[in-house]
């Protein structure tokens, strides 16, 4: 048995034939087994979704509670049988609940990390190596300008630009899963400890955290909070809403971004951003391939963003590698759209 | 080198002009002498090193990385500089050692003694020690392209805010500083008298003109005034002194004090006479005032060549006299300045320095035809490069900056179109939720019938209250998001007519219609107008032939 007959690429997005499901489908299907509840790999409308527990209840909490027609849970370190394989659950350190789906058949192992990141993140388990015989990453940041260094240093940039300008409001776009609650969390790590705001849209997903024991410090939402009392403040906000007209209600504010995009230059002043931070939920040019090299894996499938760097990178290292083209996923701040009537007044 | 690294960075996505001064005088406050020196040295382009080059810079990266990866980062990032600074692999010699990155001053003073062949491998060894942000600034900073959006005024005016001083004192000393200007910051530190200026030829600062208003008129009296007319040229002031060995000493400021000397070689000989002259710096062909645009075609240039000399022969016209040998005259009233300076132009009795005339005129009615009809008031045949008309008081001292009452300028009606809204962009700082940076087009005739094409851009001249309500349009009538950038509804019954105001037109061929606007402004939002109805390219190159008599040269070569 090939490898291409466990796992294949099809429009649907990963399909284990022998297994009988998909992994993160972008449409539809029957029996879905999913990585981690960011929108972009955890969609509604599934039959049967296998994933853990945290990933199951982001899904609840984002499409309501129909979002498929039945659910099953799988724990880190768990091992199911479903039709000729077996799927076991790894932790991939991306946000909370994050799953890498290692999927065995016969004497065959390919892991399907979803999005993964081997650097510390407070408010997620460790990301964990897992030996395999191919290993599916993805390559959002697969290019070496791509190095993400240590993200204390980045929120102590944003601390000394609210020491700098006390009278303007510093706003932080963050993507609302994970993103925005990692930065929250190392903002209190740096020892800040007023009172953070939200942005209505965030609301949901960071009391979801909060409620899984992670310790935000105190909160609040923005929203009904008069102009001048939030001079001096850190809010958080989704990244589109930065720009849009919701941002009037700050004084003078300070665009910041929470992003690994911030590496560069350009895409900070694409958007306007004038305190980028680079804090990124993905791996690094360094982390990708020193996660390829430590789970010993002779073929590498690459997955979604700069596929071609990555690609040569292990062809240059003697790996057997090819772009799997699939298509729908993507980074998920650049997908992240507000829900209608949000935008203006959330 | 970190913490100036780490200024750069921060200056380069700030938009703000005030927030930019923070934090560099911030920076001014917390470095100590000498890095905070040549970092104002770097920001006020006082630094150049001749040896580092973009092909050097390629040459480094490809001794380190594999070729299809740096091409692909490359084509990713689209600046050198930052790939490189981005990629960099350190050698896993220099990663076990840990040495030190360089200080700013360490990198200043080995750049300027390093020989060329000993270049490559110092700039290693600095882009092994640095973090990614300090070999950005490296890279920046050698090649000479910051291109972080502060002038060198801006960097002054930040150093006088450390010690509480008028940005106008730090630019008179300035001419007699060097680099790290150790001098300086003790005096704005208040550990150190002013530092002299040894310069024999300083800069004062300039006083300039408010803009007069129609109602302005009732509460002055025209016999306190006296007129000239207002030439569209470039405010320069000049000035001549004894230097020590008792030669004369030439230099060229620009208003804002920048020393602009070098530019204007076949100036400096004429100036021969101590003192200095505040004037207006115009190209003169066969005796006739040239336009802006072919002025335009003198300044900013690199080479000052003796082609681009003889094609655009510059001209000094002289508006006042702010010393007259080592006289310095501006505590005197305007009318006995004047008469100085009517002495000293004749004695000087050179072909490229003359006087600028003044308009006789006994009432407010006379000086308004005469604004109206420069041509038939005495600007003859130069009436084109007539830009208003400035209105002195007989009695004003000389007066750094803006005071009130004492100038004013009275510019002529601009011209006006009425062109049609067609994209529109995102503004910065307080206006970066607002749709405030607009693109407008006027109609011509192409394939398909009528179709608009772009004009211009304009991103100021409305209201507060209008840019609500161009916003609210904008929003509401999007057809497409490119980026930033919001394509707007522009059909010939459905969008929005904006009235243009700007000063001039030149032909540009850098630009789709051909044609390019001198400060365009939004001046009128016309709702009640249908874009049908707005102005036709045809209108703007009509503008054109009347203006421009002389198609401007091409660029001089090296």
């Amino acid at each position: 048995m090939r490898p291409q007959d466990i796992l294949m690429p099809v429009p649907a997005g990963l399909y284990c034939k022998p297994g009988g499901f998909h992994i993160d489908p972008v449409r539809p299907v029957d029996r879905a087994v999913i990585t981690h509840g960011h929108s972009d790999h955890a969609r509604p409308g599934h039959g049967h979704v296998l994933a853990t527990q945290e990933t199951l209840d982001m899904m609840r909490l984002r499409y309501g509670d129909n979002f498929a027609c039945s659910t099953q849970t799988i724990a880190y370190a768990e091992t199911v049988k479903l039709g000729d394989v077996t799927v076991s659950c790894h932790p991939a350190g991306h946000v909370l609940g994050s799953a890498q789906m290692a999927v065995t058949c016969k004497d065959i192992c390919i892991v399907a990390s979803g999005d993964y990141k081997d650097a510390h993140d407070p408010t997620c388990t460790p990301f964990e190596v897992v030996p395999c015989d191919v290993f599916i990453t993805e390559a959002t940041f697969g290019l070496p300008v791509f190095r993400h260094g240590d993200t204390a240093d980045e929120v102590k940039k944003l601390l000394a630009s609210v020491a700098l300008f006390p009278e303007r409001a510093h706003l932080v776009g963050a993507y609302s899963l994970g993103k925005a609650q990692r930065v929250i969390k190392l903002i209190r790590q740096a020892g800040y400890d007023a009172p953070i705001y939200l942005h209505g849209a965030m609301e949901k997903i960071t009391h979801y955290y909060q409620s899984r024991g992670i310790d935000l410090g105190e909160l609040r939402p923005v929203k009904g909070v008069r102009k001048a009392d939030l001079a001096g403040t850190i809010t958080l906000a989704p990244p589109s809403a930065t720009s849009d007209v919701w941002t009037r209600r700050f004084p003078d504010p300070v665009t910041a971004f929470a992003s690994g995009w911030m590496r560069v230059r350009a895409r900070a002043r694409q958007r306007g951003v004038e305190l980028p931070l680079v804090i990124s939920d993905h791996a690094d040019w360094d982390g990708l391939i020193a996660t390829i090299g430590a789970t010993g894996a002779g073929e590498i499938w690459v997955t979604h963003g700069q596929e071609d760097a990555l690609v040569h990178w292990c062809q240059t290292q003697g790996l057997t590698a090819r772009p799997l083209a699939l298509v729908g996923y993507g980074d998920e701040e650049e997908e992240e759209t507000l829900p209608p009537g949000e935008s203006a007044e959330a | 080198m970190n913490r100036f690294a780490e200024l750069l960075d921060r200056l380069a996505y700030e938009p703000g002009r005030n927030n930019k001064l923070r934090l560099i005088t911030g920076y001014f406050r917390e470095v100590p002498d000498p890095d905070r020196g040549y970092a104002l040295a770097a920001l006020t382009g006082a630094l150049s090193f001749k040896h580092a080059k973009a092909g050097l810079i390629r040459d480094l990266i490809a001794s380190r990385t594999d070729p299809v990866l740096f091409e692909l980062s490359y084509d990713y990032v689209g600046d050198l500089s930052e790939t490189v600074a981005l990629m960099w692999p350190k050698s896993p010699e220099i990663a076990h050692n840990n040495p030190p990155p360089p200080t700013l001053t360490e990198v200043v003073t080995t750049l300027r003694t390093l020989a060329k062949a000993e270049l490559p491998a110092q700039l290693m060894r600095w882009l092994d020690e640095l973090d990614e942000t300090g070999r950005w600034a490296l890279l920046k900073l050698v090649t000479g392209a910051m291109r972080i959006g502060v002038s060198a005024r801006l960097a002054k005016t930040a150093a006088a805010a450390l010690g509480d001083k008028d940005p106008h004192d730090v630019e008179l000393i300035w001419p007699g500083l060097a680099p790290p200007y150790g001098e300086l910051f003790a005096w704005l530190e208040g550990r150190a008298d002013k530092p002299v200026n040894r310069n024999p030829a300083p800069f004062r600062p300039v006083m300039l003109a408010h803009a007069i208003e129609e109602s302005d008129f009732a509460n002055l009296d025209a016999s306190d005034f006296v007129a000239e007319w207002k030439w569209d040229g470039i405010r320069i002031q000049a000035v001549s002194g004894k230097g020590d060995d008792d030669k004369i000493v030439t230099r060229l400021y620009s208003r804002t004090g920048e020393d602009v000397t070098g530019s204007f070689p076949d100036l400096t000989p004429s100036l021969r006479l101590p003192g200095a002259i505040d004037g207006e710096l115009l190209v003169l062909r066969e005796g006739r005032v040239q336009s802006f645009n072919v002025l335009q075609q003198r300044l900013n240039r690199k080479n000052v060549t003796p082609k681009l000399i003889k094609d655009y022969p510059i001209h000094l016209r002289a508006y006042d006299l702010l010393s007259d040998g080592e006289t310095d005259l501006r505590e005197l009233p305007f009318e006995q300045r004047r008469a100085k300076l009517e002495t000293f132009i004749a004695e000087l009795d050179d072909d490229r320095i003359d006087l600028s005339a003044q308009i006789p005129f006994a009432t407010w009615d006379a000086l308004t035809s005469a604004r109206a009809d420069p041509a038939g008031a005495g600007a003859g045949e130069d009436a084109d490069a007539v830009e208003g008309v400035m209105l002195k008081r007989r009695d004003s001292a000389y007066l750094p900056g803006r005071p009130k009452g004492q100038w004013w300028k009275w510019k002529r009606d601009p011209h006006v179109i009425d062109a049609v809204l067609m994209y529109a962009q995102r503004g910065h700082g307080k206006r970066s939720s607002y749709y405030s940076d607009y693109t407008f087009g006027v109609w011509t005739a192409g394939e398909n019938g009528d179709q608009l094409v772009p004009v211009g851009k304009a991103y100021f001249g409305f209201t507060d209250e209008e840019l609500l309500q161009i916003d609210r349009f904008v929003r509401r009538n999007t057809t497409e998001k490119f980026g930033p950038v919001r394509h707007v509804t522009h059909e010939p019954d459905k969008g929005l007519v904006l009235e243009v105001a700007f000063e001039g037109l030149a032909r540009s061929s850098r630009h789709k219609s051909g044609v390019a606007m001198r400060f365009p402004r939004i001046s009128r939002l016309r709702w009640d107008k249908p874009p049908a109805e707005a102005d036709r390219l045809e209108t703007l190159e009509r503008m054109l032939k009347s203006e421009t008599t002389i198609t401007p040269a091409e660029p001089a070569t090296s």
